[in-house]
């Protein structure tokens, strides 16, 4: 199996939002449009460092969600590029209407980033939990919503967001995380990356937490001889439609995994494809209609299923499924 | 307030302190700095003026208090343990798996909390929501809420404001914990929110600015407060972010912080001798 995963020689682990902030200074540093804009977070998503590289171009709104993203939005009509950044659950909750309206109505550049997406809001609880985000944003007509796994393919596609005219969604898991790719990997916005060919199912996953629980999966499969591909779905919207068809004919069973409720996340809008192109079996791994709560992200992911064990579980009920749609189609052919 | 009152409540502020440390150490990480800035709104309100029966957490009847900066739960937790709402043996659950003490305030989980909060800046709305209902079905009940610094910055903050000042909400008592910072550093240079208390006036509201580590001034100015019949009422306690814990007290990096064994052994001790000294 072709696992393209980091050399042995390169950090396991590294913090996303060090990265987030590194690239930004990198960008901002070449192009002048780069502003950056925080609502009392710049301490958590690193970027206080890019305020004293760029003092001139940050700007704290304080705790003021909904006035950040529409002076985003201002900022944007007179020709900068901003990147304004809150916990994700307030992102898309608390300026919804300001990202609708300002930002994406209008057809401006804002690119909204929303921090420790789902589970990895560990200890601030249900209120800073967003199992919704994602859903509320895919919504939004022509918008980019982008959700990398690891800190590589983060450093590469951000200035794929910060270029692709319009406005976008990152939902960025800022904490400590560990390294996936290598350092020589490329990354398109739009296109999801096949970490792992496989030919019994596709895992297709989203996010720090599932795509590493999908490849632990994965492995696991394997040694009971099961091929599960691995497709990392780094942009959730607009979805790579090519490369979803592909796996379900290739594979005919379809598994999906995100740090998110399976309403309206990645599964659905794999569903969507699914259904429209090429119906396949297909169980979707996710929150269900619970809200979020307080506990270590290790407890949480336990709570809400979001683990290799639960994935490996699915994927043999999944299976079951797929033999027995099989199955049914003999038999239908069978008594024409 | 004689002076037997305040001995005890200073007393009271000193253990209320000490079990939030012990509640925030035996995990290891929490909101220290904004629970400890408002020890003193809290026992003032909870020892000495609201009306409440902790056998009765949902007595229609009584007072109700809504924490807007919900993450300063820690500290409010510690006071409704120690005034019977649950046993003191449920603060060392604090933030983990199951619990029923979160790091924000929530209404569904914990007895004796009024409102769920944790986004910022939704807290004096639901107050504002509640005064009218208290009004609406003549309870006799007053509403207090407690709001931050940083809350303050929300645009919701402000809306609230208006609308008490407009429905004449006499039955609402608001403190602002102004301690002068927020995550990303001191409120004066995050976002200023410099001539306060003009600000609440002009608003509508009867405003007073007080120490807000002071018992006898805070009991005064609530007194005053509460004699305002159609008006809110805004008391901005000036206080200090992680108060009386000697090394964080102060310390820009406070808000959310680890709190290692030793460092809490060190404090409770203090906090200990401190109880003792005014007993
Ligand atoms: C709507 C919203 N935005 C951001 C946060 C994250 N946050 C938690 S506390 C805080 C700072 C609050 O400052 P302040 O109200 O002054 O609290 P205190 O200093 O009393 O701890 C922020 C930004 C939040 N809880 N809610
Ligand atoms: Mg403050």
């Amino acid at each position: 199996m072709n696992w393209s995963i980091r050399q042995p020689d390169e950090p396991d682990s590294e913090e996303m939002r060090t990265v987030y902030a590194e690239q930004l200074n990198a960008m901002a540093n070449e192009d002048e449009r780069i502003v950056v804009l925080d609502a009392d977070l710049m301490k958590a998503h690193g970027t206080l460092a890019f305020k004293k590289a760029h003092p001139e171009r940050a700007f704290d709104l304080g705790v003021a969600e909904a006035n950040m993203v529409g002076v985003s939005a201002g900022l944007s009509t007179v020709g900068f590029i901003p990147f304004p950044a809150t916990f994700s659950c307030f992102a898309a909750r608390r300026a919804f209407d300001q990202f609708f309206i300002s930002a994406n109505y209008a057809r401006q550049n804002v690119k909204l980033t929303g921090s420790d997406p789902g589970v990895s809001a560990a200890f601030n609880g249900g209120t800073h939990m967003s199992f919704e985000d994602v859903g509320l944003m895919r919504t939004i007509p022509g918008i980019v919503i982008c959700e990398p796994s690891d800190p590589h393919s983060l450093r590469r596609l951000l200035p794929q967001i910060a270029y692709r005219q319009g406005s976008s969604y990152l939902r960025l898991h800022r904490k400590p995380t560990q390294v996936i790719y290598h350092q020589s990997e490329e990354f398109e916005l739009g296109r999801g990356k096949v970490i792992a060919d496989g030919e019994d199912l596709a895992i297709i996953a989203v996010g720090a937490i599932m795509v590493a629980e999908a490849i632990e999966a994965a492995r696991r499969l394997l040694n009971e001889a099961v091929s599960a591909a691995v497709i990392d779905m780094h942009t959730i919207k607009p979805i790579d439609e090519a490369l979803v068809i592909e796996y379900a004919g290739r594979t005919g069973a379809i598994l999906t995994a995100e740090n998110h409720q399976v309403r309206n996340g990645l599964g659905s809008a794999v569903a969507e494809v699914i259904t429209d192109h090429h119906p396949v079996p297909m169980i979707r791994v996710g929150v269900q209609d619970e809200f979020g709560e307080v506990g270590t992200q290790e407890y949480l992911q336990q709570r809400y299923g979001l683990t290799a064990d639960n994935l490996v579980v699915q994927a043999h009920r999944l299976l079951e499924r797929k033999n027995a749609h099989a199955t049914r189609k003999i038999h239908a052919r069978s008594t024409v | 307030m004689n002076r037997d009152d305040l001995r005890k409540l200073r007393r009271k502020a000193a253990e209320i302190r000490r079990l939030t440390v012990e509640e925030i150490a035996h995990l290891g990480i929490g909101h220290v700095g904004g629970s400890m800035s408002i020890v003193e709104i809290l026992v003032l309100l909870y020892y000495r003026h609201l009306k409440i029966d902790p056998a009765r957490p949902k007595l229609e009847t009584r007072d109700k208090f809504v924490m807007s900066k919900g993450h300063a739960g820690p500290a409010l937790y510690a006071v409704l343990a120690d005034r019977g709402f649950f046993p003191r043996a449920l603060l060392q659950t604090l933030n983990q798996g199951g619990t029923n003490l979160p790091s924000h305030c929530d209404m569904n989980r914990t007895p004796g909390i009024d409102m769920t909060t944790g986004s910022l800046g939704q807290g004096l709305s639901a107050a504002v929501g509640i005064a009218l209902g208290h009004r609406l079905k003549r309870l006799p009940g007053r509403v207090f809420a407690l709001i931050g610094d940083g809350d303050t910055n929300e645009g919701q903050t402000w809306e609230a404001a208006m609308s008490a000042a407009m429905f004449g909400l006499g039955n609402l008592v608001a403190f602002t914990d102004y301690n002068k910072m927020q995550i990303d550093g001191p409120i004066e240079e995050i976002m200023k929110t410099d001539r306060l208390l003009d600000r609440w006036t002009s608003f509508g509201w009867h405003t007073q600015q007080v120490p807000g580590h002071d018992f006898v001034l805070l009991d005064e100015a609530l007194q005053r407060a509460l004699g305002e019949q159609h008006r809110p009422s805004m008391i901005i306690a000036d206080t200090i972010k992680g108060k009386d814990l000697p090394g964080i007290e102060g310390d820009y990096n406070n808000h959310n912080m680890p709190l290692g064994e030793e460092q809490a052994e060190m404090l409770i001790a203090l906090l200990k001798k401190k109880e003792e000294a005014l007993t």
